[in-house]
């Protein structure tokens, strides 16, 4: 593994909001150099013969670098790879914790997941502060599905308040392939994930869910691009976020059909609740479809708790803020319900419960 | 014995006056049908005597054993004794029937434990599928579906007065007869200490009444109750329809407002 020099880390030229891939964020609060890198050790458990710690480098996509974080992240990755042979199913989870210090620490924690023709692997990657206090985490996923491969990954955001998170995923399916991205963020000061999941062969579907939650001054930040470049192909996405206190939350979606990606189907909604008069989010959903044989729909919507649920729930005798909790909490199963690894959404669904500022005193 | 009070109501949505001075008097174990054609404010009546935001009370009371209804917020007025069907309820997605059912009667200081046999009896009772138990409140569910959950709900909560807003609306012959019987069953229900449940059936047709027989029948026409007597009414309006009961000087009333309307714009 190789840690980033100061010297290269004062070099790097950062991106702007004038980007449209970086409007709304909070990039320009960024200075690298109040930053010192260091090595990162993750913890994996789970089958260890399909897990490759430290190795060279892996880029499956190196015409691709989607921006200079991940240019940084695979000039000075921590990297654990995972390769699934073919025709192998992987029962077990394979969980990643990576414990990130709070102070001033860059790690760059890179995770590669190959998966071979008709096997099937779900991999949990988890994010913790191991205390509070700045940090900047680099992040970058690349996972490629072959034929009919099965492939669930879900990533916990646990971090700090004061940490700040800036990562990439790239996925690939190939025919008759499935992958599930599934993400949950609480944590972070600036939390921002770009999820680029490209459909490269006829057939192949792929899902993405999120539940992201921000109170205080967190700001949580998504950008998602659905890239059809196959005929037959089935893309879904579902994600359902939450702004309270001062927080703030951007979603922009992106679907694209290629020319030659007939008979593809599309599916983007966007969700997000607004539960105080400080918060603020951002849902931009946009299509790009060059081809006339396509499904596809998108749906998006800001705004508060809706009055009639909470009326409901009040004249059965439920106190309003009982209800409101109800509400919010009920919004978000859907979500929890379509995790891997269904064992983790019940204590998921208890911090979103313990994060929730309406009636504390009450439950 | 419990006494629901309405006196001299009037209430506007949206700056239009639709509740033009209601007066009754409902007691423990009396079935009142207000009746009315469309328009005539039914659905407001049963909102605003619930609290539901985005209706005005311009005048009048509600008081239930003297307490000032119009006063509590929604939540109260059901933990004081106020039960609403709606006649559409709304979806809740994520929110499980028997988790509200327990938050409700925790606010009303009651035991819980015996929630989940209750619930498996009701359901019973007024067949309601035992897999909609745990499931999110009314998502998903056929117009019946949602009545019987209804039903169900004021059945286990128990109330001292419960106003139907449309029961028999979007129901089949099976789930109509099944709800008005639960709630017949109620209003006449004495065991445990029980009151008697007072029930407000606010209906456009007469078929709810079939099973749930009315001891005094209200005819609303345009926010007033304009006829006041016993179940015959009822079969007068099924035989007859509302127009025997709207008064000719509404009619006045209506084409002297619309042509001084257009009076109004013509003299732009």
């Amino acid at each position: 593994m190789t840690v980033l020099d100061l010297e290269q880390l004062a070099s790097i030229e950062l991106p702007t909001t004038d980007e449209e891939i970086w409007r709304y964020s909070r990039i320009a609060d960024l200075d690298l150099s109040t930053y010192r890198p260091v090595a990162h050790a993750p913890h994996v458990a789970g089958p260890a013969e399909f897990v490759e710690i430290d190795g060279d480098t892996v880029d499956l996509f190196p015409d691709e670098t989607p921006d200079v974080f991940a240019e940084l992240n695979r000039r000075a990755a921590a990297q654990i790879r995972i390769v699934i042979p073919a025709g192998t199913t992987v029962d077990e989870t394979i969980s990643i914790t990576h414990t990130i210090a709070g102070d001033g620490v860059l790690v760059c924690p890179r995770l590669v997941i190959e998966v071979g023709e008709n096997s099937q692997v779900t991999v949990i990657e988890r994010f913790v502060s191991g205390a509070d206090g700045p940090a900047l985490v680099i992040p970058v996923l690349q996972l490629r599905a072959d034929q009919a491969a099965r492939v669930n990954y879900l990533s916990i955001n646990e971090l700090s308040e004061q940490a700040w998170a800036i990562g990439n995923q790239q996925a690939v399916g190939f025919q008759d392939s499935s992958t599930l991205l599934a993400s949950v963020a609480l944590g972070g000061d600036y939390a921002r994930v770009r999820t680029e999941a490209r459909l490269s062969g006829k057939g192949g579907s792929t899902r993405q869910v999120a539940l992201y939650f921000a109170g205080g001054t967190q700001m949580h930040d998504f950008r998602t691009i659905q890239d059809h470049d196959a005929p037959f192909t089935h893309s879904d996405l579902l994600f359902k976020g939450a702004v309270q206190d001062h927080a703030a939350s951007v979603y922009t979606g992106l679907i694209k059909i290629r020319e030659h990606a007939r008979g593809t189907a599309a599916f983007q909604t966007n969700r997000n609740l607004t539960l105080s008069d400080g918060a603020w989010a951002q849902s931009v959903p946009n299509l790009e479809i060059f081809t006339n044989d396509v499904k596809c729909s998108h749906a998006s919507t800001v705004g508060p708790i809706d009055e009639e649920q909470r009326f409901y729930l009040e004249s059965r005798g439920i106190r309003p803020e009982i209800a409101e909790r109800l509400v919010v909490l009920g919004f978000f199963d859907e979500v929890l319900s379509q995790l891997p690894a269904q064992g983790l959404a019940e204590g998921l669904r208890a911090r979103v419960a313990a994060k929730l500022n309406i009636g504390e005193a009450a439950s | 014995m419990s006494t629901l009070e309405i006196r001299g109501l009037r209430a506007s949505v949206a700056g239009k006056q639709i509740l033009r001075g209601i007066d009754l008097t409902l007691r423990s174990g009396e079935v009142h049908a207000v009746m009315g054609p469309n328009g005539a404010g039914k659905s407001t009546l049963s909102a605003v005597i619930m609290g539901k935001p985005g209706y005005e009370v311009l005048a009048g009371s509600v008081t239930l054993d003297g307490i000032d209804v119009l006063a509590l917020p929604a939540w109260q007025r059901a933990t004081a004794g106020l039960h609403l069907i709606m006649q559409y309820p709304t979806e809740v997605p994520g929110v499980m029937l028997d988790a509200v059912l327990g938050e409700a009667l925790i606010s009303r200081g009651r035991d819980t434990s015996t929630l989940g046999q209750v619930l498996l009896a009701e359901a019973k009772r007024i067949g309601f599928e035992e897999r909609f138990l745990h499931r999110p409140l009314n998502v998903d569910l056929s117009g019946g579906e949602k009545k019987r959950n209804e039903t169900l709900q004021l059945a286990v909560l128990r109330a001292k007065f419960a106003i139907l807003d449309e029961l028999d609306s979007g129901l089949d012959i099976d789930a109509l007869r099944d709800c008005s019987r639960r709630v017949e069953d109620l209003s006449n229900d004495t065991s445990d200490g029980h009151e008697p449940m007072g029930v407000l059936a606010i209906t456009h047709y007469s078929r709810l009444l079939n099973e749930l027989k009315p001891d005094h029948v209200h005819i609303l026409v345009k926010g007033r109750i304009v006829t006041s007597g016993g179940p015959e009414l009822a079969d007068v309006l099924e035989s007859d329809g509302y127009a025997a009961f709207v008064p000719e000087e509404d009619l006045i009333d209506e084409a002297t407002a619309s042509s001084g309307g257009l009076d109004g714009l013509f003299a732009l």
